[in-house]
């Protein structure tokens, strides 16, 4: 093995994200964001809406974070860090800052405070162009509230107000496709991550903080709890969520779109499926016309990549 | 040297913000609020004020940058107007609990529905227990000069506090009056560099804004309405030492021939210029009436209230908003509940006028008069009237 090819992806050994948090078991908001801050390093200051990541990490008089936090509310993430920027920026500018080097500014959030509640706050700090990265922790469900479905949850799944039952399967929509949204403000970084891929991850936060100006990274989370899925299974489901093309991984760099993890023969979208409870109740034929549609998604993001958009 | 001129009440805000030397501005436009973010648009666009404004997409945006602004240990302003008070109203509150010490002013307006754009207290009074400093001013000098009282105070290590200045919608903002300028070289040490006392500050990290359990909540609250009570002497050295270096004295409860008064007209904000004529003219007449500007809300000055007040036959409360279903105007209320159990209370009479900047006169101030003292005889027949209401 040549360790050299590995050297250079190496993580720090310092934690930013300290363990004896609350999360559940198997919780892959843990994992995420540990893997974040040690690409983002010290230098960072975090902007947390209301959800499990905040419940969890800084129950008063406790706290996960050894970078400056702030908390605001639910839908607030990206204007409390517009907010963050502006204000370490002029204070650099007038020479009132403590810290002289550049400042990381991260805004992050669960799909509920980014694809719904959030959406809002988050399109407008994209479209102002502020120098931040936005973080969105898709477990697919309003976990932190007892397994509600959002506007992220895919199509098939069931959650507690998404029930399946004689007249439902579950949920009724396609999942809203959060990063394209992002991508469409134009803005210069956007890319999709999961903790399965460490390596990949860290590598596109390193980007996205390189870059001056809006990143978006959508991170893939496996919530056990809300997924009726074995703890243990956390990396390996998130594993086969990309190599059943159910959740992708690209980079769309200056508008180039780049597939970063290509499996070379997609594995059946049953094996993603089968250890979830969420997805237990689907029939064979329910599971073969998702997987079709989850397919011709990942056609089109290869096809886009080929044509160099 | 301070300069008076002829000057949009508007103008005169914005350029109180610029010489407060202000870091971050984050505004949303709605009317009657757009002078003041257009006016301090252009001063920032000119170089005349280095500062970051950012233009957000809503006003729930627009107070959550001010928190995470005034969190970096910016100097932070905002302005806004009725829906768009409503709709940050989730952050003002979180604001305040957060010990950020932002600036806003308020153009008070109408809440729909049905829409309207026209001015009264309805805004401000949703957001009666948000935890701000709550000045009202009455014209446009007194509007420019409490945006430096407001950022003294604000800033003040004993208060961190936000404070809201309410001015009204049109009848304030959009008259141009004669305004005493004070300019940023004139300021001296009257607004100290703003120092946080917690800062996000990679070199020194904090967590801001935890969640909390109810083992820590009631303790939390405690404190923060102790430091909203405690803000109430920092609030008078402000005007005081204002005073002394400007040469235009305020104070939480300004009164007008009150000595001898038996009966004593209450407002808050521009309506107390119309009182006065009206005072004046029923005094001709040799009738004793007298008049109160309510100018702090929050802390609410009890105790300012009572010295003038007790032993007064008839205080008649003249509000600019509602409270469905409630007993009276807010003011109203909440002076009859200063006064409940006090032997020397006045009556206290409930008159609503002013809705959606519907006129009031000073005729109508010498009918609330007259009718005060009828109801102090007669008791209440309902719990308050509405002026100039059509039948």
């Amino acid at each position: 093995m040549d360790l050299n090819v590995y050297a250079a992806r190496m993580l720090p050994e310092a934690e930013y994200f300290a363990p004896g948090h609350r999360a559940c078991l198997g919780c892959g908001h843990g994992i995420s964001v540990r893997l974040v801050m040690k690409a983002l390093g010290p230098r960072t200051i975090v902007s947390n809406a209301t959800g499990c990541l905040e419940i969890v990490s800084s129950t008063y008089p406790q706290t996960a974070w050894k970078v400056p936090w702030i908390h605001v509310a639910f839908e607030t993430a990206a204007s409390v860090a517009s907010g963050v920027e502006a204000g370490v920026k002029v204070l650099q500018r007038k020479g009132r800052y403590p810290e002289k080097e550049r400042v990381t500014v991260l805004a992050i959030a669960g799909d509920g405070g980014t694809a719904d509640i959030g959406m809002q706050g988050l399109s407008g700090a994209l479209e102002r162009a502020h120098d931040f990265i936005y973080v969105c922790l898709d477990n697919e469900a309003y976990m932190n509230t007892g397994i509600q479905r959002s506007s992220s949850t895919p199509y098939g799944s069931w959650t507690t107000t998404s029930p399946s039952g004689a007249k439902s399967i579950g949920q009724k929509t396609w999942k809203k496709n959060m990063p394209a949204i992002a991508a469409a403000h134009g803005i210069p970084y956007v890319a999709t991550a999961t903790p399965a891929y460490p390596f990949d991850m860290v590598e596109k936060l390193r980007k996205a903080k390189e870059v001056e100006g809006p990143a978006y990274v959508h991170v893939f989370s496996p919530c056990p709890t809300g997924w009726r899925l074995d703890p243990s299974m956390t990396v390996q489901i998130a594993r086969l969520a990309v190599q059943t093309a159910a959740f992708p991984l690209y980079e769309i760099e200056d508008g180039r779109m780049k597939v970063t993890v290509k499996p070379s023969k997609l594995r059946p979208l049953v094996e993603y499926f089968k250890p979830q409870r969420r997805f237990s109740h689907l029939s064979e034929k329910d599971v073969k016309a998702i997987q079709k549609r989850v397919r011709a998604e990942y056609k089109k993001l290869l096809a886009r990549e080929k044509e160099g958009f | 040297m301070s300069h008076r001129k002829g000057l949009e009440v508007s103008l005169g805000i914005s350029e109180a913000i610029k010489a407060c030397d202000v870091d971050v501005i984050s505004a949303y436009p709605i009317t009657p609020q757009t002078h003041i973010v257009e006016k301090l648009s252009e001063i920032v666009a000119e170089g005349e004020l280095d500062a970051e404004f950012i233009m957000v997409e809503s006003e729930h945006s627009a107070m959550a940058a001010c928190c995470g602004a005034a969190a970096a240990g910016a100097r932070t302003f905002t302005s806004t107007a009725s829906q768009g008070l409503q709709l940050m109203s989730e952050i003002v509150y979180i604001a305040s609990s957060m010990r950020l010490p932002i600036v806003m002013a308020v153009a008070n307006r109408s809440l729909s529905g049905p829409l309207s754009i026209w001015g009264d207290h309805l805004d401000v009074m949703a957001n009666r227990d948000s935890g701000w400093i709550k000045y009202f001013v009455e014209n446009g000098q007194a509007a420019h000069d409490h945006m430096f009282m407001a950022y003294r105070v604000a800033e003040n290590p004993k208060v961190l506090l936000p404070v809201m200045v309410n001015l009204d919608g049109f009848q304030l903002t959009h008259v141009i009056e004669p305004i005493e300028l004070i300019e940023a070289e004139e300021l001296g040490d009257f607004i100290p560099p703003f120092i946080p006392q917690i800062q996000l500050n990679p070199l020194e990290p904090v967590t801001m804004g935890p969640a909390g359990t109810p083992a820590m909540f009631t303790e939390g609250k405690k404190a923060q309405e102790a430091a909203l009570r405690d803000s109430r002497p920092v609030i008078d050295e402000a005007w005081e030492e204002f005073g002394k270096r400007f040469g235009r004295n305020y104070k939480a409860v300004e009164t007008y021939y009150t000595d001898d008064a038996e009966v004593i007209i209450l407002g808050m904000g521009g309506l107390t210029g119309t009182a006065k004529s009206a005072v004046r003219s029923m005094r001709a007449d040799g009738r004793k009436v007298g008049m109160i500007n309510l100018r702090l809300f929050r802390p609410f000055p009890d105790e300012d209230l009572h010295k003038v007040l007790s032993g007064v036959k008839v205080v008649a409360v003249c509000d600019r908003a509602m409270s469905y279903g409630g007993p009276g105007g807010p003011v109203a209320s909440e002076l009859k509940t200063s006064f409940y159990g006090h032997p020397d209370a006045p009556y206290i009479a409930s008159f609503i006028l002013g809705l959606a900047g519907r006129d009031v006169r000073t005729g109508d101030f010498e009918h609330v008069a007259r009718r005060a003292e009828e109801l102090a005889d007669i008791g209440d027949p309902a719990p308050y009237e509405l002026i100039g209401l059509r039948e």
